[in-house]
């Protein structure tokens, strides 16, 4: 029963990543059509900031997690206006291929400016060490990550439900063309919508910098488990990236417990099952045909 | 471009009437033709169906229209201001109002997001009590998914959102299709309480017999080309070779 409440902790916390990330990808998928393969760069440029800021600033944890998820949403609003804005009407693939060149670019401006070791970076004061309750020992950071990205999960979802934003953002991430049919300036919300995605994707790196080894690779592994938990919780699914965030997170834990270097492999059995069950994920929208 | 310039048409325009002209209009996909020279006319008031089998270019003429689809030739203009290149959100606000063939019901909005999603283009628009008083039904499951209703309510819905809106023209994509003969003549009903509220109507329909009952006049799209414009009375007179022509 300890075990099962740690692994539970362990995989909501790296859930939270996941879920927060997805999230990010979901609606910029949404409203802009754009499959952002740079995702996983951006959820590492979060991490490497936060070690950046520590080493030159001295700025800690606690002044990180507002300050880089700002920058990254400046990011995220240049990358959009500087280079997607521009091939937004073209096949969703150039697109692809432009965010997927991104990454290779920023992946190597960190590995020529910091080398290709992992960054330190300290668990943050007040969240180091233990929970000791009886038999369960359950880490502080880890109780922290899981409370936090679900409270920010849950801001994002108060937003998204219940602002007259959301609604548009809602409703275009359904369906862009129809909303504009309707009345709605889709595109006055394309910038911002990319900023926000990629501050999420930046402000989960952040919250992965204390235990998990900040290097230039860390986003490559990411990008790829992030398109199986898209996958899962439904392409386009605001809700679904976030279930199914969470869902991979704790697959990834008890398989890390139980079958050790299967771990990664049953992420991809969750999302080939799925798949064959409902083709457009947990909650996907099925094709008309 | 002209984004801004269509969006609120003048008092002038307004009162020289909402029409909606349509003039040598050829559309494509791709290589293909899907369009050629289509001329017609909505005025204020009147409903005008547009009949023909499938593929005959309905959908897309409405698509071209809304602005949605943008590969064509020729001019649309509404309220005497050609459309151009207008983006389909500027020529909703200056009030066409879509239903489009799958009724395009959000599921991840309730009913009254739905409803409340649109921007209200005019000042006589439809208020959100009159759609209720209207549509008792949406009031109801105002706060239902969209998509949980039935193939009839959603079809009210699509309507009721764009009477919410103020809409002038309506172009409503095959609103009787695969629904029950009640719900079929409530629509009815609407369309001709719309009809007297002075909106334009641009309907396509497959279904002859309910096209009879609300339109003024009628155009027969046969390959992309309008073949043939009559009025209700010839339209009524000619139905059995019209359903013929039209393999129904």
């Amino acid at each position: 029963m300890t075990a099962f409440i740690q692994y539970t902790l362990q995989g909501l916390s790296t859930g939270g990543f996941y879920a927060l990330s997805a999230l990010g990808l979901a609606v910029i998928f949404g409203v802009l059509g754009v499959v952002n393969f740079s995702h996983g760069a951006c959820y590492m440029l979060g991490a490497v900031a936060a070690t950046v800021l520590l080493d030159t600033l001295g700025l800690g944890f606690w002044a990180a997690l507002p300050l880089v998820t700002l920058l990254m949403f400046v990011f995220g609003v240049l990358m959009e206006r500087l280079l997607v804005r521009w091939l937004l009407k073209l096949d969703p693939l150039y697109n692809f291929l432009l965010t997927f060149g991104i990454t290779l670019v920023l992946v190597d401006l960190v590995k020529r400016r910091y080398g290709v070791s992992s960054l330190p970076y300290q668990v943050p004061a007040g969240l180091e060490g233990r929970i000791d309750l009886g038999s369960l020992s359950l880490s502080r950071y880890q109780l922290f990550v899981s409370v936090f990205s679900v409270l920010v999960c849950l801001a994002v979802w108060m937003l998204l439900t219940k602002t007259r934003i959301g609604m548009i953002v809602r409703a275009s991430t359904e369906d862009a063309e129809r909303s504009r049919a309707l009345g709605i300036n889709v595109g006055r919300w394309v910038t911002p919508v990319f900023g926000f995605g990629i501050a999420l994707a930046g402000l989960a790196g952040v919250l992965a910098a204390p235990f998990r080894a900040v290097n230039a690779d860390m986003g490559s592994n990411f990008i790829i488990v992030l398109f199986a938990v898209v996958v899962i919780g439904g392409l386009g699914s605001i809700l679904g990236a976030v279930v199914a965030g969470f869902l991979v997170g704790l697959v990834e834990a008890f398989g890390q417990a139980y079958a050790d270097r299967f771990s990664q492999v049953l992420i991809f059995v969750l999302m080939a099952l799925v798949v064959l069950i409902r083709p457009a994920g947990l909650f996907g929208k099925e094709e008309a045909a | 471009m002209s984004e801004r310039a269509t969006a609120q048409p003048t008092a002038t325009e307004r009162a020289s009437g909402d029409v909606l002209a349509v003039e040598s209009l050829s559309a494509w996909y791709g290589e293909a033709r899907v369009l050629t020279d289509v001329s017609l006319a909505v005025q204020p008031g009147e409903v005008v169906t547009l009949v023909g089998r499938n593929g005959a270019g309905k959908t897309t003429l409405l698509r071209s229209i809304m602005g949605l689809h943008r590969h064509v030739e020729g001019t649309i203009s509404w309220g005497g201001r050609e459309l151009g290149k207008a983006s389909p959100d500027a020529r909703a606000k200056a009030g066409i109002g879509w239903v489009p063939d799958d009724r395009g019901i959000y599921a991840s909005l309730s009913v009254a997001e739905n409803l409340t999603l649109p921007p209200v283009v005019n000042k006589d628009a439809w208020t959100l009590e009159q759609v209720y008083e209207q549509f008792p039904v949406l009031h109801e499951r105002r706060d239902f998914p969209g998509t949980k209703l039935s193939g009839g309510e959603q079809q009210m819905l699509a309507m009721a959102r764009v009477l919410r809106m103020g809409s002038r023209l309506l172009l409503l994509d095959e609103p009787s299709e695969g629904l029950a003969p009640v719900i079929v003549q409530r629509i009815g009903e609407i369309i001709r309480q719309i009809k007297a509220q002075g909106v334009a109507v641009l309907l396509v329909e497959q279904n002859v017999k309910f096209a009879s009952t609300v339109a003024d006049r009628h155009y027969l799209l046969a390959q992309g080309r309008v073949v043939e414009s009559l009025d209700n009375d010839a339209f009524q007179s000619r139905t059995t070779e019209l359903l013929e022509y039209l393999g129904m």
